[in-house]
């Protein structure tokens, strides 16, 4: 009886352990709590439900949309795994992805009318990974060398990249004869990322996608720099005292990060836009810190998340259509999914730890 | 540019700038309690739209302000029950709670867009107003902006010349020493927390009941919680120099549309993006000014020296940082 006890008490223990079992717990939670809003609202939550199921899934067309969004949103994502794995908090990704996106902009408009638009494509990708990573870098030194906390440093680039969009569509790249929010001309026909069809899905953006989640799961599970960079995220002290130099790591984290935002910001010029538009970077660069914080940053739940919250945004467009609510719904979920999650996996931690060995 | 118009120029910069005091004070006071409320511009946003839509149902205003300050007291004080009790990193859950404060605010305000509510109305003082230029741009404005200059002077006495302010900063500060002088910094900071919280959810009513009256998606006062950040770092956490920090941002924010006509390639949100480049730069200086080779060198050169005296002021020492018994 007692034995049974105890490996009853074992699985429980093992159910816990485990990130997915606290994602799920959030979920009943939000769902819960989302609905109540509703119905204070005065809205009908299960159509609200159905309404997002089927503005995201229920056709291939729709489908397609999901995936156009969780291209770029998961390639932030995994750029910030390489951030957090060593302690930083790189908030940038927003601005990193505009750079990115400027930079593709700039390639193409230097080649217009090249008679090998895939070599201009790959120097477009090459040259807007590049963007994005010294826009990182630039957050990078501010933080090693400049003792500017990287949250800040990111946060203040991001403005700054802000008003450089706005700059660009305003002043040197405006359509001849007007200048507006709708952006620069549309680019040439030739350099879009051509599209499965009857779909909006980039099949290159795809697999690049794909290939950064693989490269980066063995990166950071089976090389000398994924155990660098973790080693001085926990202990930068003593990673020190072994030889690695932590301001190093930092920078090379960063420039990761920020390469795969300035790729997602390419993405989203060639393969959804098709121009440069002041919010090219459609928000995703802080959504991506929610997907990786609600994935406990594990890199096999990333795409997951990813794809959820993808869903929600696009399932949640046509909510004020049909029924009159906002689309800003979907990040109301986003946001309290997160924020339960930390609740609930911070407690399980408190109450699991003996009282001596808490970190403080 | 004649009397008249400049003296609306300034008159418009200290109505404009209150929302900002309000907002830069309040998250001052939080952070000299060694919390980091990072949830400003959702915070902002979602009290602007329950000022709007209490004041709205009920009529009155003054109502309006008041469930606007609690929602940012309350709102705060997650930030800082998630950092005490939970042990979860504040800049996490200020972020998180940016983002889902500034949807909770759309989704529940959209009803409400473009409706015409009530507004504070003006109300110039008797005498004061009929003073020449000053009148006009100091003392015709209405009750919010005129209690905005006693807050910010009350606020500057009551942190530096008041038992209790010391008490705040030295929670602040040094945490250990306050706990073992007997104040509970957990206490401490959940007061100034709630209290900080408070002053943001005013500056959240300012922007839906009067400077940008109604609500709408979007608002337009996204973005000036990140630059009550970016200000308070550029005061250097020394509440005279965040005002004058917010005046500032102020002056450019009104100036920019003259700036648009002397730079006519540059649209007037260029401007606005000021703030962050000098939030940046305030750091670097903050940092240097540490650095003893800098300040050896910098010795006998005055005009350097006088610089970085000016900007050489550092965060309170336990910014950010969990304080466990």
């Amino acid at each position: 009886m007692k034995r049974r006890m105890e490996s009853y008490g074992k699985m429980v223990q093992l159910l816990f352990m485990n990130p997915v079992f606290f994602i799920g717990i959030s979920l009943l939670l939000v769902f819960i709590m989302t609905s109540m809003v509703l119905i204070l609202t005065g809205a009908p939550p299960f159509s609200v439900y159905k309404q997002i199921f089927l503005g995201s899934l229920s056709t291939g067309s729709k489908f397609g949309h999901v995936i156009k969004a969780w291209i770029p949103l998961t390639l932030c994502a995994i750029g910030l795994l390489y951030t957090f794995r060593i302690n930083l908090w790189n908030i940038g990704v927003e601005g990193q992805m505009i750079i990115g996106a400027v930079f593709c902009t700039f390639i193409i408009r230097l080649f217009p009318n090249s008679p090998y638009p895939i070599m201009i494509l790959f120097l477009a990708f090459f040259s807007s990974m590049m963007g994005g990573a010294l826009w990182a870098l630039l957050a990078g030194f501010l933080k090693t060398k400049g003792g500017v906390n990287e949250i800040f440093a990111g946060l203040g680039l991001n403005f700054v990249a802000q008003g450089l969009i706005l700059w660009l569509i305003f002043g040197p790249w405006k359509r001849p004869g007007v200048a507006s929010m709708s952006g620069t001309e549309i680019i040439p026909k030739g350099l879009w990322l051509s599209l499965i069809e009857r779909t909006a899905i980039p099949p290159a953006g795809l697999i690049l996608t794909f290939l950064a989640l693989f490269v980066t799961y063995l990166l950071l599970k089976y090389t000398k720099i994924g155990l660098g960079l973790k080693a001085i995220g926990l202990n930068p002290k003593a990673s020190l005292l072994f030889g690695l130099k932590p301001s190093l790591y930092m920078l090379l984290a960063m420039v990761f990060g920020g390469g795969l935002a300035g790729f997602a910001g390419c993405i989203q010029v060639t393969g959804v836009y098709h121009r440069l538009i002041p919010s090219i970077s459609s928000n995703y660069g802080y959504l991506a810190l929610l997907v990786v914080m609600l994935s406990n940053y594990d890199i096999r739940l990333v795409p997951i998340v990813s794809f959820f919250f993808s869903c929600l945004n696009v399932g949640s467009i046509q909510l004020p259509m049909v029924l009159h609510i906002d689309s800003s719904l979907s990040g109301v979920i986003q946001g309290s999914l997160v924020l339960t999650f930390l609740a609930l996996h911070a407690l399980h931690r408190r109450l699991s730890t003996p009282k001596e060995i808490q970190p403080s | 540019m004649n009397d008249f118009s400049a003296m609306m120029i300034l008159s418009s910069i200290i109505a404009a700038a209150c929302p900002i005091i309000f907002a830069a004070i309040g998250e001052t006071i939080t952070e000299k309690s060694g919390v980091i409320n990072l949830s400003l511009d959702g915070t902002i946003l979602l009290s602007a739209m329950t000022a709007f839509v209490i004041s709205y149902s009920t009529g009155s205003v003054f109502l309006g302000f008041f469930m606007a300050s609690l929602v940012g007291g309350f709102v705060a004080l997650i930030v800082v029950f998630f950092s005490i009790y939970l042990r979860v990193s504040q800049v996490a859950v200020g972020f998180v709670l940016t983002l889902t404060c500034r949807d909770l605010a759309y989704f529940i305000g959209n009803p409400y867009s473009r409706l015409l509510g009530p507004q504070v109305q003006p109300l110039p003082i008797p005498f004061l107003s009929d003073l020449p230029f000053i009148g006009t741009a100091f003392f015709s404005h209405n009750v919010v902006v005129y209690v905005c200059y006693i807050f910010f002077f009350f606020s500057w006495f009551y942190i530096e010349k008041t038992p209790m302010g010391h008490i705040l900063k030295a929670v602040g500060e040094h945490p250990h020493a306050a706990y073992s002088r007997g104040i509970h910094p957990h206490r401490i900071q959940l007061i100034y927390g709630f209290v900080g919280g408070v002053f943001v959810g005013i500056a959240g009513a300012s922007y839906s009941l009067f400077m940008k009256a109604g609500w709408g998606r979007p608002q337009g006062c996204e973005g000036i919680g990140w630059i009550a950040l970016a200000l308070v770092i550029f005061g250097g956490w020394n509440i005279s120099r965040v005002v004058i920090g917010c005046y500032l941002f102020s002056f450019l924010q009104v100036m920019g549309i003259f700036f648009q006509q002397w730079f006519p390639t540059f649209p007037s949100p260029v401007f606005q993006v000021a703030p962050f480049p000098l939030m940046i730069f305030s750091l670097v200086i903050i940092h240097v000014s540490q650095n003893d080779k800098i300040r050896e060198w910098s010795k006998d050169k005055n005009v350097i020296l006088f610089f970085l005296n000016r900007f050489s002021h550092s965060a309170p020492a336990h910014l950010g940082k969990r304080f466990h018994v």
